[in-house]
């Protein structure tokens, strides 16, 4: 019988056809409802609440403000001052005005160099983690983890003071350097501060540990009867990895690059303080626009431009990650 | 169980209560202060609250753009806010500060009339800030290294740094200019012989084209780190306010290191810059912000602010009482040459606005 077994232990037990409440004569339609599925509903509820109000809301007053006129009021914008409601200039700058498109093309390649170097560094490291002890692994993993114990500002400007040309670390490199390369050839100091390099090298560290867990998890789960069975069949371990290994960990590349890649893109404090000004990320461009131009329906408007690149990954990544997932069930 | 419930719910509720119970608590008797990071006396606010009984909360900011945007944005709960006097034209436009009742400030009488004029070109009559401290734009150069590159080098001049040869040979100790367009675009103006507060947008591209050839040479534009770089060597000619030359070299000194800067007002004219504080138009607390405005411009209470940040305030019968080796260095107090080469730029209308804006994003990323 549907619902009995939820009915409240101390409800009465006569007839269940019964219309009138059943906790007493005082129990309202919200009553019941708490007492038979509130907590369920509650605690499944509070993640969409959560997201409604910090993120649909807040997206719905960005987009909203992209369509704004921007106006010496406070706050600086104002609909429908030029006649129409929607103000469209916004979005026709984006497309006219050669720096934002050129801010997302520096944006979304510096990412993807640092999610394909994060990669070719933390893939390794994943696997090494996986075939080492439990006891030496649970000390790997926190090593890991380590560095987010410091704040991560702190840790760019340990970065800065290493780059900078008069730290031990550059004079070090350059007289490496000078005693390499022909005497005409001797620099005073390298210039790896506010290059886009550094931006890169910065990036990495950062985010090396977005990378390496999500694939540590993946490849850990897998079956190492599976490499045995190859190495039965006459695979070489090259093989073994290339045939085995790194197919079945795509989900955790996927994972761990879309971790790093979405970051990466909108990141504003590391191009900020090490990077080239000359080749400005696109959250510069969005910090700009809104608070030295003050031109906030322009931030707004890069902004959505951003979150749609970045969601149309996203939602492939769930396409392909639920298309798996109906494989997998389907398989046995 | 049901009882527990309502128990739950009963606490729960009162948590959710909290935040609103304790502000309307600590409005009783506060003012809620809204400025700069350091840029007060260091015993300043203990004691006005031990001669006032009205206690002091004082939030910071690390950037001009950050307080602005929040107060653009308002509804700020804030009673007194310092804010630069060059940005003040739009936040009075926008309605953000309300008018300051001159009468109502005891010390207003010992304001510096020069200091009153420059702030009234941003703001009629002064009638919407009260000056706090004032200063000039320039170059902080590290002598040292500037003179082993350029030994016979004019460092009044702005030719040091926009003349391509010199930057070239600047290069590698390290060029910044400040990112703030209202600041360095009318000073090159002026370096061009132009008008620093023309209207015609188009003698921007003149700038842009001035920077153009030594934007290679420039190695960033920031308003802050330099803070740390200059004392680390790691910047040599450098765009700064003129109080934040002090603040590099003390910084120098603690950590004891040897350096040899000095700061030059160009002798093609600067902006001047004025810090004023003022009263948001929803300000809770006004007569808790007069009280504090009124403690704060007392002579001897403004001197030791100034003995602090290193930046001169705008009260001329605090001048004496100011720690000698601030009142007579000419970067902080100016002398009347280096007064002389000072103005206050004309508020910007929207359309120079865009202009200077665009002009800056072209600089920045060009070269």
């Amino acid at each position: 019988m549907p619902g009995s077994d939820l009915a409240p232990p101390s409800g009465p037990t006569d007839s269940p056809r019964q219309d009138g409440p059943r906790e007493g004569p005082h129990e309202g339609p919200v009553a019941r409802w708490f007492n038979r599925r509130g907590w369920s509903d509650l605690i499944t509820g509070i993640p969409f609440f959560w997201l409604f109000f910090f993120f649909l809301i807040p997206f719905v007053i960005v987009v909203a403000m992209s369509f704004a006129t921007r106006s010496p009021t406070s706050p600086p914008f104002s609909f429908g001052l030029d006649g129409g409601l929607l103000d469209f200039r916004s979005y026709a700058r984006l497309f006219s005005d050669q720096l934002y498109i050129r801010a997302l093309g520096i944006s979304l390649w510096m990412a993807a160099l640092s999610t394909v170097l994060c990669l070719l560094i933390g893939y390794p490291m994943a696997l090494a983690l996986t075939r080492l002890s439990p006891s030496v692994r649970t000390i790997m993993l926190m090593l890991v983890i380590l560095p987010f114990w410091t704040s991560f500002l702190l840790r760019v400007y340990a970065w800065m003071g290493l780059m900078g040309t008069n730290s031990w670390f550059n004079r070090g490199l350059t007289a490496l350097y000078n005693m390499v390369v022909p005497a005409d050839w001797a620099l005073r100091s390298i210039q790896m501060m506010n290059t886009n390099f550094a931006v890169v090298v910065v990036m990495v560290y950062s985010y090396l540990p977005f990378m390496v867990l999500p694939l540590y998890a993946n490849l850990e789960r897998l079956d190492m009867t599976l490499n045995e069975a190859a190495e039965d069949l006459g695979s070489r371990p090259w093989q073994v990895f290339r045939d085995v290994t790194l197919p079945l960990s795509i989900p955790g590349i996927i994972a761990g690059g879309l971790l790093v890649f979405i970051p990466v893109s909108g990141e504003l404090v590391v191009p900020g303080l090490v990077g080239n000004p000359s080749n400005p990320m696109i959250g510069r461009v969005i910090s700009d626009e809104f608070a030295s131009a003050r031109d906030w329906p322009m931030a707004a408007t890069v902004a959505v431009a951003l979150l749609v690149l970045l969601v149309g990954p996203m939602m492939a990544y769930s396409h392909f990650e639920n298309r798996a997932q109906t494989r997998r069930e389907e398989a046995p | 169980m049901k009882f527990n419930r309502r128990q739950t719910f009963a606490a729960l509720g009162a948590t959710l209560a909290m935040p609103y119970v304790r502000p309307s608590w600590a409005q009783a008797g506060s003012v809620n202060i809204y400025n700069w990071a350091d840029y007060i006396g260091e015993t300043t606010l203990e004691d006005f609250e031990t001669k006032t009984g009205i206690k002091p909360v004082y939030d910071t900011y690390a950037s001009a753009e950050e307080m602005q945007a929040k107060m653009l944005a308002g509804q700020t709960g804030y009673d007194v806010v310092g804010h630069s006097g060059l940005n003040m034209p739009q936040m009075i436009a926008a309605g953000v500060y309300q008018p300051i009742d001159h009468g109502r400030i005891a010390n207003w009488k010992d304001m510096d009339p020069d200091v009153l004029a420059m702030e009234a070109v941003w703001d009629k009559d002064n009638a919407h800030g009260v000056p706090y401290m004032w200063g000039s734009v320039g170059v902080t150069y590290n002598l040292d290294m500037v003179k082993e590159r350029l030994p016979d080098a004019d460092l009044n001049s702005l030719d040091v740094i926009f003349k391509p040869e010199n930057a070239a040979k600047l290069a590698d100790c390290g060029i910044s200019l400040l990112d703030s367009p209202t600041d360095v675009i009318p000073m090159a103006l002026r370096y061009l012989g132009m008008d620093g507060d023309t209207t015609n947008v188009d003698d921007y591209k003149k700038v842009v084209e001035l920077l153009k050839p030594i934007r290679k040479s420039i190695r960033t534009f920031d308003n802050t780190n330099y803070l740390n770089a200059i004392p680390n060597g790691e910047l040599c000619a450098v765009n700064t306010w003129s109080g934040d030359y002090l603040v590099a070299r003390s910084r120098a000194k603690d950590a004891g290191v040897d350096i040899n800067l000095a700061y030059f007002v160009p002798k093609t004219g600067a902006p001047a810059w004025v810090d004023v504080l003022a009263l948001p138009s929803d300000a809770k607390n006004v007569e808790n912000g007069y009280a504090f405005l009124n403690f704060l411009m007392q002579p001897e209470v403004i001197a030791a602010c100034s003995d602090f940040t290193g930046y001169a305030n705008a009260s001329l019968a605090a001048t004496a009482l100011v720690k000698e080796s601030i009142r007579t260095d000419p970067a902080v107090y100016p002398d009347a040459t280096v007064k002389s080469r000072l103005w206050a730029p004309k508020p910007y209308n929207e359309d120079q606005d865009r202009a200077m804006t665009r002009a800056w994003t072209e600089i920045k990323t060009g070269g």
